[in-house]
């Protein structure tokens, strides 16, 4: 096979729990985004767009959105003769075979998928995040520092540092120390979980891990701290630019709100570097003459008669007459029937919300005790789900 | 899969589609919101279980083999069969240039030849609609019939939008007794939708047999002038057709996908309608940006107000600017405060600041592609 410069391991197989009820059925990677998105659109249109032919993504959590969404990755231009995208998932080998137990294991697990290739570097990404990020500019860097690794890091505002694993550097930008989830975060350098590895160095790195018994077999905790501690060359790449963790139901529908407007936080539109997405061949969408829609995307294939605002309408969504979207996201083919009013919400793909519902109505003492931690304000209604005609569901609640 | 192939024929060289088929032929004409003509045949013809097409290109078909590329979009990038684009060639059996049909689908006899399919799809490229074949197909063999001919209930066309009119009769067998193209008086609503089911070699027959007799129209002198010798009979169909005889049909046609049951007629789940991927974001509507009655396709930026139209994908509508009746191609740009009513504009028309242009719903006006106002 002939030899790859650099291929891109995508780790898809977290299960995102702390996006509750709509990773139930699907791995996070395959949640969708932005109106006719997924997540993992970002990391795999990032790779084409840098010239990255070969990703290995791999799952374990919930494959099955995740694989047919991917198909021959021919959406993504990923159909290749040599290279192309790989559904990548835990295997037995003779009599042994185990599950992934940490991203570094994840990625010794398929020491042979890499081997094939002959890469000289890894790129390592994972499926979580939004951003777009030109990865071949990256390398440049990582081949100019001379580097063994660099990590992609963004500053972040001081007070967050904490809640990131931090990278302290030299002034030439070479790392010297790496603290995760640090109390007394010394400088603001927030790794974004991008990585580019030598190949060569990188392998023994995964071999040996793979024997220490003590190793939770993770890039963050284990392989970086093992090279730092050997003098290894580790560069931090500085990334500015839109990048949101979309790990959590509010971070979620704050990315989906960072789309809106003449001048988006995040803008989409950029001719030059596109997100693809697998399209599910439906008509441009239908706006009726007492609809009122304002400051929303609008995706292919909806119908909408109500009035939408501030909201983000994936394909196929169907919105009735008299109805009020305010501030929400209405995942793929999710049906809004007439006088329905919904206040902040994210409704799940398919879901539908019968005639006169009310999705986000204001807390009442008689709506009893129910569990907002993972939403807070944002109230939820699972995927496939029925609300019943007229039902009110308070703030924050989850509907499964 | 059914035991067919499809042909397409694209040379239609329609002047009454004046502007928009300047450069481009009828089946690369854009149709509602983000389709050219010819999506709708392939999809018929995919849908159906037809994986071997042919399509007879032959003037300004540029623009139609950029849109097709290699068919991976209709799924027709096969290893078995898939998709033919066959231009015209000069070999010393053929010119190049075709005096009509019968010598376009002559010169395409190797690729007829080749076809494993007993049977095949002849279709024009102006008539739109959402069907699949099977049903006709199968009737077809059931009646034994030599032709079998699409058709719809359709009133008498003003003259002046009359385009390829193939008006049928039939005896009370159904057998075809009279065909008559663009009559002058007709009292038939019957009216063939452009798809003929025949068996392979019945094609390759009446093919040479009327070029031997110098005969080169593949309507008159195959159909029409055969109706007593050959079986020929009708498949109805009852769904929505959109024949593109005129601007003012193109116009008609497109308007009518703002009618509910018309668009969930024409864009059935069952049988979507694929077409070449852009990759475009949602369409944004941004500001005092809106839209009422209108069909808005991916990429689209409204900061304007549009109402009653029909918006391909990535048009960009500047704060202030007013739409209405309208149908506006692919990449155009409508600036600040400018007004546009029942028009037509073509790809990448760029309407600058405060401009105002109308027509009327019998006549739009049509820009052509990439004009600056």
């Amino acid at each position: 096979m002939p030899k790859k410069k650099m291929i891109a391991m995508l780790l898809a197989g977290g299960q995102g729990s702390r996006l509750g009820v709509l990773t139930k059925s699907m791995a996070k990677p395959a949640v969708p985004f932005g109106g006719k998105y997924r997540i993992i659109d970002f990391p795999l249109s990032n790779c084409v767009n840098s010239d990255i032919d070969t990703v290995g993504v791999l799952t374990q959590y919930e494959p099955l959105a995740l694989n047919a969404y991917l198909g021959s990755g021919q959406p993504w231009d990923l159909d290749r003769m040599n290279g192309g995208v790989f559904v990548l998932p835990p295997y037995v080998s003779g009599s042994d075979g185990k599950w992934y137990s940490g991203t570094a294991n994840a990625v010794y697990q398929n020491i042979a998928f890499i081997d094939q290739y002959d890469p000289e570097y890894v790129l390592i990404l994972s499926g979580d995040h939004i951003y777009k990020m030109d990865y071949a500019r990256m390398l440049q860097y990582h081949q100019a520092m001379h580097a063994d690794a660099t990590i992609a890091v963004l500053t972040v505002p001081m007070e967050e540092a904490s809640r990131f694993g931090i990278m302290n550097t030299d002034e030439g930008g070479r790392i010297v120390e790496f603290e995760e989830k640090p109390k007394h975060p010394k400088s603001n350098k927030a790794s974004m979980g991008i990585y580019i590895f030598n190949w060569k160095i990188l392998r023994p790195y995964l071999v040996n891990d793979e024997q220490d018994k003590a190793s939770s077999h993770d890039f963050g905790k284990n392989i970086i701290p093992n090279l730092l501690n050997a003098g290894a060359n580790l560069y931090a790449y500085g990334f500015t630019g839109y990048w949101k963790d979309v790990g959590t139901i509010g971070s979620l529908w704050e990315a989906n709100m960072d789309l809106l407007g003449a001048k988006p936080e995040f803008k989409l539109s950029d001719k030059d570097w596109r997100i693809y997405s697998k399209s599910p061949a439906m008509p441009p969408h239908y706006i009726g003459s007492e609809a009122e829609v304002r400051n929303s995307l609008v995706s292919e294939g909806c119908v909408v008669y109500g009035n939408v605002e501030k909201s983000v309408l994936f394909t196929g969504v169907h919105v009735g007459a008299n109805s009020v979207i305010r501030d929400s996201i209405v995942m793929p083919n999710a049906v809004i029937g007439e006088n329905v009013t919904v206040e902040k919400a994210i409704i799940g793909e398919g879901a539908c919300v019968e005639n006169g519902a009310h999705i986000g109505a204001e807390r009442l003492e008689s709506d009893g005790d129910y569990d907002t931690k993972l939403t807070g304000d944002i109230t939820l209604v699972a995927n496939t789900v029925t609300v019943p005609e007229g039902r009110r569901i308070p703030v924050g609640m989850i509907v499964k | 899969m059914e035991n067919a192939f499809g042909l397409i024929y694209t040379g239609d060289a329609s002047m009454q589609l004046r502007e928009l088929t300047f450069s481009r032929s009828v089946a690369a004409v854009p149709f509602g919101g983000r389709y050219r003509t010819i999506d709708f045949m392939l999809s018929d013809l995919v849908n159906t279980g037809i994986y071997n097409v042919g399509i007879i290109a032959q003037k300004n078909y540029h623009s139609l083999m950029d849109h097709l590329e290699s068919g991976k979009e209709w799924d027709l990038h096969r290893k078995r069969d898939g998709l033919f684009i066959l231009p015209p060639f000069v070999t010393h059996d053929n010119t190049g240039v075709y005096r009509g049909t019968v010598d376009a689908i002559r010169s395409c006899m190797g690729y007829i030849r080749r076809s494993s399919q007993k049977y095949v799809v002849l279709m024009g490229s102006h008539t739109i609609y959402n069907t699949t074949y099977n049903e006709m197909i199968s009737e077809h063999i059931k009646s034994g019939a030599d032709i079998t001919i699409m058709y719809n209930r359709t009133p008498v066309y003003d003259r002046k939008e009359q385009f390829d009119d193939l008006r049928i009769k039939f005896d009370k067998d159904g057998r075809v007794t009279d065909l008559a193209l663009n009559p002058a008086i007709t009292d038939t609503e019957f009216c063939s939708c452009d798809a003929f089911v025949m068996e392979k070699t019945t094609l390759e027959y009446l093919v040479e047999d009327a070029y031997a007799h110098a005969l080169y129209d593949f309507t008159n002198d195959v159909l029409v002038s055969n109706v007593d010798r050959l079986n020929i009979r009708g498949w109805e169909y009852t769904g929505f057709v959109a024949r593109l005889n005129s601007v003012n049909d193109y116009y008609k046609y497109n308007m009518a996908l703002l009618d509910k049951a018309v668009s969930k007629e024409l864009f059935s789940h069952e049988h979507p309608i694929y077409t070449k991927i852009k990759d475009e974001f949602p369409a944004s509507y941004v500001g005092e940006g809106y839209a009422k009655n209108s069909v808005v396709a991916d990429g689209c930026v409204i900061e304007g107000s549009v109402e009653n139209s029909v918006l391909f994908r990535g048009v960009h509508v500047a704060p202030g600017a007013v739409i209405r009746n309208s149908i506006i191609m692919q990449g155009a740009y409508i600036g600040p405060d400018s007004v546009l009513d029942c028009v037509i504009l073509d790809k990448g028309v760029n309407v600058l600041e405060g401009r105002t242009l109308s027509g009327h719903g019998s006549y739009p006006v049509i820009l052509r592609k990439g004009t600056v106002v």
